[in-house]
């Protein structure tokens, strides 16, 4: 039981980052990210890339992924995404939908659909004895990098500069452009912070699930609802949303395996009538 | 109308016409605002009060015509660059950051004209060097006692004065302010208009304002809009007599009272 609720924590830990990422980019653009999915499984494709074919080891990926799918995140924002702010947010979603099909296809047509194989790290290839069970130091060292990434942004969110203009901006645009701050220019940096979200999550995903072009589309759906329930545009609710269906479908797994991959939009239908703007969402938010 | 002896006007917008899809909200008003005065600008719902106010303030884009704020030209600048050239505003709807205390409202408003610029990393204590001025203008509207409340738990006569003081922050030359007085019972009233006579000091009001007790008290001069254009200009005592804004607007207001 305890360790099935571990490895709850650890499918947390995914559910966590993306929907971190997606709560992000939200809050600042107004915009669903429907390529999130997508963007994780680049991360991936870019960690096993990385290895296939110039021999660069988990660590480099580690560092590297995030940073050049940031770095594309911010282009595509800058390209395409700032043109349609200004249209109904329906174009915003059919853009990134768009996008998440088009990135999709194109691994598929170049990889094929089968799996990759990649190699956990050697450095944690072991186990660890905590005390009550042993784990695998790997999905130890996930749930770490995910924790301590969910507490750096909320510290970079709650104690730094741009973190009160990030903030301030997602509550109030308007407003905040009337002081005088120019909003515009975050708003590319923190897509492509949303998107590198992804990409970490993606290359912490390789050594442990199905490197494959459907990976992101079969975690999304899961992730939406995380972010639904925590509440749309809330940080912290989406994070704690991550760990909590993390924790329910690994419980769920167990006690009630036919009902597993449904519990989640039960959780998230229950939240909606119960409290329609998510756990920790703000009705308007919504706005 | 050129009533003689009047100071330049700080603000004046030239033939400002917006189109919204066909619907023609701000039909080429022309509007002069005298260096220190308080200018009111009344009318109709639907008049093109908010419209022209979104126009001054780089929200909307103007379809045609032009703005100068102290002889500079203004006309499709966004909100930030209009911000930074002094001229500040207030909202309709009360717009306020829920979460932030009064103060870090201040203190972020205050860093705004400030070279911080990119350097995000810099920890929020940067934005502690501006507590003392935040602190005073929290006092200067009355809210030093509440500096440290969530925005989002104040009384909504403290909302607005927040919102006044937020304004203030930018120390602007031009102060817009939308229906500063909207909702308010009569002793907020009072004070608010107590406030704005002390905080136009200096600076140059342009205010849109329904409650015609508070143009009577503050005006210096008054515009009346009506359909999207100039009806009538000039000082409260005359507007007020006028045959064409009495059955437009004013006869109804006076109905009222």
């Amino acid at each position: 039981m305890l360790q099935q609720a571990f490895n709850g924590l650890v499918g947390g830990a995914f559910y966590a980052l993306l929907a971190l990422g997606l709560s992000v980019i939200f809050g600042m653009l107004r915009v669903v990210n429907f390529a999130h999915g997508s963007f994780y499984m680049l991360g991936a494709f870019g960690a096993y890339v990385l290895l296939d074919s110039l021999g660069l080891n988990f660590w480099v990926a580690l560092v590297t992924v995030p940073l050049l799918l940031g770095a594309a995140g911010m282009l595509v924002e800058r390209v395409f995404v700032r043109r349609l702010t200004r249209l109904d947010p329906l174009y915003g979603f059919l853009f990134t939908f768009g996008l998440a099909l088009i990135l999709q296809d194109a691994v598929k047509h170049r990889y094929g659909v089968q799996s990759q194989p990649y190699p956990r790290p050697s450095a944690l290839s072991g186990s660890l004895d905590l005390g009550l069970f042993d784990y695998p130091a790997y999905q130890v060292f996930v749930l770490a990098v995910s924790l301590l990434t969910c507490a750096a942004t909320w510290l970079i969110l709650t104690r730094t500069r741009v973190g009160t203009i990030v903030r301030a901006a997602t509550e109030r645009p308007e407003l905040t452009r009337a002081l005088g701050i120019d909003v515009g220019r975050w708003v590319a940096p923190v897509f492509g912070f949303g998107v590198a979200l992804a990409g970490l999550a993606g290359v912490l995903a390789a050594p442990m699930r199905a490197v494959n072009p459907l990976m992101g589309a079969d975690l999304i759906i899961t992730v939406f609802a995380v972010v639904v329930i925590g509440g749309l545009g809330s940080i912290f609710g989406s994070v704690t949303a991550g760990f909590a269906i993390g924790l329910i479908t690994a419980l769920g797994d167990l006690y009630v395996p036919a009902l597993s991959q449904t519990l989640v939009f039960v959780v998230m239908a229950a939240v909606l009538l119960w409290r329609p703007a998510g756990l920790f969402g703000r009705e308007e938010a919504a706005l | 109308m050129g009533a003689p002896a009047t100071p330049p006007p700080v603000l004046t917008a030239r033939s400002l016409v917006k189109d919204f899809r066909g619907f023609r909200a701000v039909d080429g008003v022309d509007l002069d605002v005298a260096d220190g005065a308080v200018h009111a600008l009344v009318g109709p719902n639907g008049a093109g009060k908010t419209t022209l106010f979104h126009l001054l303030t780089g929200f909307h884009r103007p379809t045609a015509g032009r703005i100068h704020v102290g002889g500079r030209d203004l006309t499709g600048k966004s909100p930030e660059q209009v911000a930074r050239h002094g001229v500040a505003r207030s909202f309709q709807t009360t717009s306020l950051f829920p979460q932030m205390t009064p103060r870090e409202h201040l203190e972020l408003a205050l860093q705004a004209g400030t070279t911080l610029g990119w350097r995000f990393w810099r920890s929020d204590r940067a934005l502690r060097r501006f507590t003392g001025r935040a602190l005073d203008l929290l006092d200067q509207v009355g809210l030093a006692a509440h500096a440290d409340e969530p925005a989002g738990a104040l009384a909504y006569g403290r909302k607005r004065a927040l919102e006044l003081a937020l304004a203030l922050a930018l120390d602007p030359r031009v102060l817009l302010l939308d229906e500063p007085t909207a909702g308010m019972g009569t002793e907020d009233l009072t004070r608010t208009i107590e406030l704005i006579q002390r905080i136009r000091a200096g600076r140059t009001v342009v205010m849109v304002e329904h409650n015609m007790s508070v143009v009577a008290a503050l005006a210096d001069r008054v515009t009346v809009l009506q359909a999207g254009q100039v009806l009538v200009e000039g000082p409260y005592a005359e507007v007020r007599r006028d045959p064409r804004v009495i059955s437009a607007y004013l006869g109804d207001a006076h109905a009222a009272h």
